[in-house]
């Protein structure tokens, strides 16, 4: 199978270029991640980032094939040749395929990702009723890939100041969660034309979410909250 | 001034709402005006001068434009904040825009009611 793969060594490259692989490789069952180890046999100085090769850490996070994705979970397939793989747009490069998530954890950090309680922890849990953890489902299953934010041109443009779609779903996770006492200033918190208004709905998020979740529904269900607390 | 990024400028869901409400008005009054017309079937200086004699025609026009005013400086003002950098200058931009909006309104005003 034929392989374009962007590297760049900004320590002795002085621009990023692609590089052609030829792999003798039958795709079979292999996911696409398995292949770019074995290219990682022939040439060691191809650098990525992965774990636990089974769609659950998020480390391997890539654009493939244009299209943003999970290696792991890729089957090699459902490519096209040549394969052509590049780092997460929108981020600095670090090297080859790896990005800095650091602005990336930065709007997920803001949203406060964790419950905000001001009652004294009772003896065992907080407990919740089927119907309201029923709520979490599609919202906690996210594992920070980056696939959707970085996929989204609002935030290549205002990584800064836009949260995110990852971040975004984040802060309706704990929005929705009866535990949580904050809805209040976590609604706030995003009533900014940039924090959440810079979401277009133009879906990118929900088209290459690899754990099928949909952000746009998320923010959507933000912005009728917000609309419900003004009238 | 040190330079942060700062954001919370709480004003994202009302102009988010009112480009939605405004949007609705313009459609309304597209397709009423569109079908009017079609069903009138032409289209000549009589029939114009004949719809804009009516006051709930001229007040809905108005009510049209102000709407498309607004809308339009929502979408305006998105468009300069993710191009242009400078806080001065988009400030500066900002208010020609809403100014030049407002001598809009002002002007429709002068043409609806014939002034």
């Amino acid at each position: 199978m034929k392989f374009r793969i962007y590297r760049y060594n900004p320590d002795v490259d002085a621009a990023p270029y692609m590089q052609d692989y030829d792999l003798d490789v039958e795709a079979g069952d292999k996911m696409l991640l398995d292949a770019l180890l074995l290219i990682k046999e022939q040439d060691d100085s191809l650098s990525l980032r992965k774990s636990c090769r089974e769609g659950v850490c998020g480390s391997d996070a890539m654009n493939i094939n244009g299209r943003n994705g999970l290696a792991c979970i890729t089957p090699l397939s459902s490519l096209s040749e040549p394969v052509e793989l590049r780092p997460l747009p929108g981020l600095p490069v670090i090297r080859d395929l790896i990005v800095d998530m650091t602005q990336f954890f930065k709007q997920y950090h803001s949203i406060k990702p964790y419950l905000i309680n001001n009652d004294p922890p009772p003896e065992t849990e907080r407990l919740q009723s089927p119907e309201q953890r029923a709520h979490l489902n599609g919202l906690y299953e996210c594992i920070l890939c980056g696939c959707c934010t970085t996929a989204c041109p609002s935030f290549w443009w205002n990584p800064d100041k836009f949260v995110g779609p990852a971040g975004l779903l984040q802060a309706y996770r704990f929005i929705a969660d009866t535990r949580d006492q904050a809805t209040s200033e976590r609604l706030d918190d995003l009533e900014d034309p940039y924090r959440l208004f810079r979401c277009h709905t133009i879906m990118n998020c929900v088209d290459v979410c690899p754990k099928e979740l949909n952000p746009t529904e998320a923010i959507g269900k933000i912005k009728d909250m917000m609309v419900k607390r003004m009238v | 001034m040190v330079n942060r990024v700062v954001v919370g400028a709480h004003y994202g869901l009302r102009d988010w709402m009112i480009q939605r409400i405004t949007a609705v008005v313009m459609a309304v009054g597209s397709v009423a005006l569109a079908g009017y017309l079609l069903l009138k079937g032409r289209f000549d200086y009589d029939v114009w001068t004949g719809l804009f004699a009516s006051l709930p025609v001229r007040t809905f026009s108005l009510l049209f434009l102000l709407s498309l005013f607004y809308h339009a400086w929502v979408g305006i003002r998105d468009v300069v904040m993710d191009y242009v950098k400078s806080a001065a200058v988009r400030l500066v931009m900002h208010v020609l825009v809403i100014l030049a909006l407002i001598l809009y309104a002002i002007w429709s005003v002068q043409i609806l009611w014939g002034m």
